[in-house]
């Protein structure tokens, strides 16, 4: 019986064990999806865009967070990192971009999608405009950074001649693309949704933001170009004429007035009791938010969350042991005005004494919201833990000040003073303690983007505030800089005043106010974080002045406020102090030091050659027919 | 058994490794940046030169720093060599070579070779003198001299005096330093500036019992990136 089975057994085996030798080799794969698969399906084709939008490029964001700290927006409170505010000279290959893989994937999708007609005719116009935007953003993006690049528009296939001449391409003129990312806005805006309510993929709104930007990226490099001659080619590789920029001015203006006199976004004001808090929650809030244009989105529970929050927590209320890694510098928080309009450095003095203050906040009274709303002052809460950022304890002894501290989180000491308790606190449990990691270090954390839910700070949680990346407050911006631009700043002061209303200003700022200077403070206060400040600075040929390589000392720090060229090559921070004086009217009272970390020691200098990046010396042999870019 | 086995494994690793394919590069190229065959000083490695060697697979250039004192010097293979000044580099302009017709010049190296490389500075600084005033000052004094006058003429936007604890002195190492623009220079054969030195001469924070200071002039020409250096001077404080 057993040899029976057995022999049957086999037979089965052998007869369905095989098939066809032809069927054989052209079985279905089961693990990935074949081209014709993927082209019938809406459902498929989204998510082949979704891998798209996840390439997205990007430089400073809130997954990449040590590229904050490489100006002089914040200092980098984590052990590994401080080489940032060490070394002088930006290597010329540091921003250099040539993503021709994403480029092609891109053109492949559009090719194919465009040629998919089992799909919808909407539901395929619109993917096909979606990769279109990309595709543009990507070159807007190579343009930003290397200036003119292969404008390639179609997937190129080798033949294997052995002769790759017919793929290698010139590099279009700087104007060149930006005038391909304007033109491809305008023809796909019509086909897009006009939606407001979407945001993390492409709209219509989107497409007349990143037009406006782009403009205006354009606009100011033919404008402010001719202040640095060398940092141009001869073929336009590289610079823009002057006699452009009235005209990508006027683009600018055009797109975003088109965002703004729809009505479908608005400023957001949803807690106007509080405007720091409201600041805040802009960038937190992602239910019904008005302003946001495009984020990148984030949820929890699905794999795709992100960590802002736990690296960046203050140590009070720090739900892992870490946090408070990008420190925002004193030069930046002191370019919040005061209320009244005018520029005024934190008062630390008074004529030869120090100012005390009955409160650590007070300090920061009576400012721009958006500085308590970008960062997390002393004296504030986060997460309803009040914030303990002091650097240590002044007591009075032989007829001066002297100062104790400790070297880790809210450290307890004896102050050498008659009649003091054994032990007591002598640093704040979020420092500043110069050179300890996580903590303080230029006496401020970061509050934008910083998640207030329960749990954010945890590895195992994580994070699902956006990063947005287009938003209505940059269009309004937009729309300003192009207005004084074009010799209107009646119209620029308008557009300015509706973002700082919003941040508490109760006097308008009148036209005359409205100056270049004026603009970029706007634009640094406004988007602080958001990934703006290098890219600002580099297309109004400012780089090179702000980032000059000259060592600052603390007064030049504090002085000229609010000039665009003001030399900003090293971070500040500001430390609070308590009062240790018992008996005298400011014992228990708070002063502040303006002091730099003593792990800023070299003043940043970008060089013409940082202008534009590096083309790599494989790509340049791999293509004879491109050209190095000007100054490396 | 076991024995053998162990020495066969032995002999076997013994012969297993030869030596590199290569020679490492024992060639020095080394010389100076030079005017009329003056040395033209600059800041510390931030001026460069390219040397290309062609003939393999892909092009990349060695880059050659050049030190504070104009001199350079790198370690080479044997073999042909094109040498060139990228037009952003040095308070500089290469000139015209005779052989190549271009900014290129052509360099044969076959064991060590000391070369000097003359430019056309835009400038030079002649007779500079520094030298203490009391105890509290550094006073500097030199003459500029305009060496290209033609079209490519350039102005001098800032004459500097820098003062640093090392022989390091430049626009981005100093501890002290004083400037005089370039449009109220009445007399560029005469150029005189003066700069105090700071009560603690170490910049790390340590009271300084260095009792020594550098001192350097540099010129900052409009347009150009790259600062023209003089000399570096030891002035003793005591």
């Amino acid at each position: 019986m057993k040899k029976y089975l057995l022999t049957i057994a086999a037979a089965l085996v052998m007869i369905s064990g095989c098939v066809k030798d032809d069927e054989f080799l052209s079985t279905d794969p089961k693990d990935l999806l074949t081209d014709e698969a993927v082209w019938k399906s809406p459902d498929l084709v989204l998510s082949v865009l979704a891998d798209l939008y996840n390439r997205y490029p990007e430089q400073q964001t809130i997954t990449n967070w040590t590229e904050f700290t490489n100006f002089d927006e914040a200092f980098p409170s984590e052990s590994g990192q401080y080489w940032r505010t060490k070394q002088v000279d930006y290597p010329y290959d540091w921003w250099n971009l040539w993503d021709y893989g994403y480029i092609r994937d891109l053109n492949l999708f559009v090719q194919k999608c465009s040629a998919a007609k089992e799909l919808a005719e909407d539901v395929r116009a619109r993917f096909v405009a979606e990769a279109r935007l990309l595709r543009a953003a990507i070159y807007f993006e190579e343009v930003k950074r290397m200036g003119g690049v292969p404008l390639i528009l179609e997937p190129m296939e080798y033949d294997f001649s052995g002769d790759p001449a017919y793929l290698q391409h010139a590099r279009a003129k700087e104007s060149e693309i930006y005038d391909f990312v304007i033109s491809e806005m305008d023809s796909i805006k019509t086909i897009l949704p006009d939606d407001a309510g979407i945001k993390s993929r492409a709209t219509k709104w989107l497409a007349l933001a990143m037009q406006s930007r782009a403009a205006l990226y354009a606009a100011s490099i033919a404008k402010y170009g001719v202040n640095t001659p060398s940092v141009s080619l001869p073929g336009g590789e590289v610079g823009i004429a002057a006699d452009k920029a009235i005209p990508y001015y006027q683009k600018a203006l055009d797109a975003a007035q088109q965002i703004i006199s729809s009505g479908k976004y608005s400023l957001y004001k949803k807690k106007a009791e509080d405007l720091e808090e409201n600041f805040a929650a802009l960038f937190y809030d992602k239910a019904n938010n008005p302003e946001v244009i495009f984020a990148q989105d984030f949820k929890l529970k699905s794999g795709k969350t992100q960590e802002w929050t736990i690296l960046n927590q203050p140590w009070s209320s720090a739900e892992e042991q870490q946090g408070g890694r990008i420190n925002p510098s004193l030069n930046l928080a002191l370019l919040y005005e005061k209320l009244d309009n005018t520029y005024s450095p934190f008062i630390t003095n008074n004529g030869s004494d120090y100012m005390y203050y009955n409160d650590p906040k007070d300090i920061f009274a009576g400012r721009d919201a958006r500085l308590g709303g970008t960062i997390i002052l002393p004296g504030t809460k986060f997460k309803g833990v009040p914030l303990d950022i002091w650097a240590g304890v002044m007591y009075w002894k032989d007829g001066k000040y002297n100062t104790i501290t400790g070297d880790n989180f809210g450290d307890l000491d004896s102050i050498p003073v008659a009649g003091t308790p054994k032990s007591s606190q002598v640093v704040g449990t979020d420092g500043p303690i110069d050179g300890l990691q996580f903590s303080a270090q230029t006496g401020f954390f970061v509050r934008k983007f910083l998640d207030p839910t329960v749990g954010s700070g945890q590895i195992g949680t994580r994070s699902d505030v956006w990063w947005v990346r287009y938003r209505y407050a940059e269009v309004l911006l937009n729309a300003a800089e192009a207005a004084l631009e074009l010799g209107q700043p009646g119209l620029s002061s308008t557009y300015v005043n509706q973002l700082r209303e919003r941040a508490g200003f109760t006097t308008p700022l009148p036209e005359a106010a409205i100056s270049f200077d004026r603009i970029v403070h706007e634009r640094r206060v406004e988007l602080a974080f958001e990934g703006h400040e290098m890219f600002d600075n580099k297309r109004w040929r400012l780089a090179h002045k702000v980032w000059n390589g000259e060592t600052i000392s603390a007064n030049d720090v504090v002085s000229n406020i609010g000039k665009a060229d003001k030399i900003n090559t090293m971070i500040y921070g500001l430390w609070g102090y308590k009062i240790f004086n018992p008996g005298n009217a400011n014992h228990g009272k708070w002063v502040y030091r303006v002091v730099k970390p003593s792990n800023v020691t070299a003043a940043h200098r970008f060089n013409f050659g940082n202008y534009y990046s590096r083309i790599g010396s494989d790509i340049l042999s791999n293509n004879p027919k491109l050209v190095k870019n000007p100054n490396n | 058994m076991k024995k053998i086995f162990v020495y066969t494994t032995l002999i076997l690793t013994a012969f297993s490794c030869r030596k590199d394919n290569y020679e490492a590069p024992s060639a020095t190229l080394s010389g100076h940046i030079t005017y009329q065959g003056v040395p033209v000083n600059v800041s510390s490695k931030d001026v460069t030169f390219e040397l290309w060697e062609p003939g393999w697979g892909k092009n990349g250039a060695i880059n050659v720093a050049i030190n504070e004192d104009g001199s350079y010097s790198a370690l080479l293979f044997n073999g042909n060599y094109k040498l060139i000044i990228p037009p952003s580099q040095g308070p500089f302009r290469s000139i015209t070579d005779p052989e190549t017709k271009s900014d290129t010049m052509l360099l044969t190296i076959n064991g060590s070779r000391e070369m000097d490389i003359e430019v056309m500075p835009y400038y030079m600084i002649r007779d500079a003198k520094m030298e203490r005033n009391g105890t509290t000052a550094v006073n500097s004094s030199c003459r500029l001299e305009k060496i290209i006058t033609d079209a490519n003429a350039r102005n001098v936007e800032t004459v500097f005096l820098y003062l640093n604890q090392t022989r390091f002195v430049d626009a981005t190492n100093y501890i002290a330093r004083s400037s005089l623009a370039g449009s109220d220079i009445t007399d560029p054969a005469n150029v005189h500036l003066s700069v105090n030195i700071p009560d603690v001469i170490s910049g790390n924070g340590t009271t300084g019992d260095q009792d020594y200071v550098f001192a350097r002039i540099g010129v900052k020409i409009s347009g150009v990136e790259d600062l023209l250096f003089s000399e570096v001077q030891q002035i003793n404080l005591k």
